[in-house]
């Protein structure tokens, strides 16, 4: 079947059978190989992607079914090549991959927390990453990791659309977005000794 | 791990989509796939042909009725769980729904795969058979229903006929204003398949006593059970009548024994998260304000 998929905002197209799943396509027809296979059935989270923004297994989907959704893999959260985003930077920085089978899928679930939760709690993070299995980095460096690019993300300032289904109420989009103010105030101007 | 051929459809209506399936007995429904797609990687299920339904027009979107909240079969569990409607008139849906799967099995997983799938230990049939849902049918010969208590008839099992499928979910509305839910589930981490849950519903009347009352049990039996507590309504659910009403009515369950939990482990966590629940659903109700209608 001829499948046009819109992928990292190119729409892309090829030649499916309906039995390969999302995930195959992603990485055979399309090389994108950052989308990495583990269980292959909608255990493990390795092949997470983002779909209209929001996380959802590759592996359990028909790539003959994702034809009109904006699909997002580890490929497109980078700003330019070569470049990280911020968090992809922040897993880095506090060793939150070792392996890095789970990484992608990791990010990709923490970047879709991180652009509707400004301030995410220590268990909003755990409940996003929880259908993610690591085996060998262990959970607190990448909930840490995902913590420290939540502050990155508050001090930058930058403006997230909200993609996919409103996760909060008009009052709560309205009312001052906690922590912004406290994440400034944290970062004392140096002062040059004269 | 690879799925066998099949031949994949996309039918522009629900009426093509049950004459399809009508049509071929080697045909399956698929809409957010989260349950049959490992089924069919594992190949456990070998359909000869998939229909999609997961687009069509006639089974989206959440309605409210006199009554009741009608949600679409193919309402996305994370969008159920975070739907105004759902959360104000179907709290127990709504306190269910994060134990379904995980974030992203959510958002591609749909209400009525849920029920039409009828895992024991599912948490929407379990909210679905307590509260007292209707099960909303397409067939061939157009729309029907009948109540979830009907509907679950086994593991996996489900009274639905050849070329019907699950349109609705027709969930009543308590018009009590002073309504409580509890829930607690057993299982081994978090989010995977409950060993045992309770679900219960509770309205208090003005005076602090009880007007109504729900509790269903699941992963305990072959299918979600409601269990009888009319003996609560008027009393204050105290422990003593909670616990009485909950030991007679668990007493006859036939628990299910598997290689994770034995038949009288099941029963005996049945009465505790029974207990736990109905009182969460109390305490719940009794921080309402008494006095007015809904």
């Amino acid at each position: 079947m001829k499948v046009d998929l819109r992928i990292n905002g190119v729409v892309r197209s090829a030649d499916i059978e309906p039995r390969k799943t999302l995930l195959d396509a992603l990485r055979e027809n399309f090389l994108l190989n950052g989308t990495h296979a583990g269980c292959e059935h909608g255990v493990c989270g390795a092949c997470t992607v983002l779909v209209d923004g929001e996380p959802v297994r590759s592996c359990l989907m028909f790539a003959v079914q994702a034809d009109g959704y904006e699909i997002t893999t580890i490929e497109g959260l980078a700003p330019a090549p070569g470049e990280l985003s911020v968090i992809q930077d922040a897993f880095c920085e506090t060793h939150g991959l070792q392996c890095g089978y789970c990484t992608p899928g990791m990010i990709l679930a923490a970047h879709a927390l991180l652009q509707h939760t400004i301030t995410p709690t220590r268990e909003d993070i755990v409940e996003a990453i929880s259908g993610n299995i690591c085996r060998c980095t262990g959970y607190g460096q990448i909930v840490e990791a995902v913590q420290f690019a939540a502050d990155r993300l508050r001090k930058a300032n930058t403006p997230r659309p909200h993609n996919g289904a409103p996760h909060h109420t008009q009052a709560e989009h309205d009312a001052p977005v906690e922590g912004v103010l406290a994440a400034a105030a944290d970062d004392e101007p140096v002062v040059e000794p004269k | 791990m690879k799925p066998a051929p099949f031949d994949y459809v996309r039918p522009g209506t629900l009426a093509e989509a049950c004459t399809l399936l009508a049509a071929d007995e080697d045909a399956r429904l698929i809409a957010g796939g989260q349950t049959l797609v490992p089924m069919l990687a594992m190949r456990l299920a070998r359909p000869a042909k998939l229909i999609d339904i997961l687009r069509l027009p006639e089974l989206a979107g959440i309605r409210e009725e006199t009554g009741a909240v009608v949600v679409g079969a193919t309402t996305r569990q994370a969008h159920a769980e975070r739907d105004p409607v759902i959360r104000a008139s179907v709290p127990m849906l709504a306190r269910v729904l994060p134990w379904v799967g995980h974030p992203p099995t959510r958002n591609r997983g749909t209400v009525g795969g849920s029920i039409a799938n009828a895992d024991p230990s599912a948490e929407i049939p379990l909210a679905a058979v307590t509260l007292g849902a209707d099960i909303m049918l397409a067939t061939t010969d157009g729309p029907t229903s009948m109540p979830a208590d009907d509907f679950f008839i086994g593991p996996m099992l489900t009274s639905i006929g050849q070329g019907e499928c699950v349109s609705a979910i027709r969930f009543p509305v308590w018009p009590h204003r002073r309504i409580g839910v509890g829930f607690f589930e057993i299982s081994a981490r978090r989010s995977d398949f409950a060993f045992v849950a309770a679900a219960a519903q509770v309205a208090l009347g003005d005076d602090g006593r009880c007007i109504d009352v729900a509790l269903g049990v699941g992963g305990v039996g072959d299918r979600p059970l409601r269990l009888d507590m009319s003996s609560l309504v008027g009393t204050e659910l105290d422990a003593a009548s909670v616990a009485e009403a909950v030991n007679s009515a668990s007493d006859n369950i036939e628990a299910m024994s598997d290689l994770h939990a034995s038949a009288a482990y099941r029963r005996r966590v049945a009465g505790v998260l029974c207990i736990r629940a109905l009182e969460q659903a109390r305490t719940e109700a009794a921080a309402k304000p008494a006095g007015g209608a809904r």
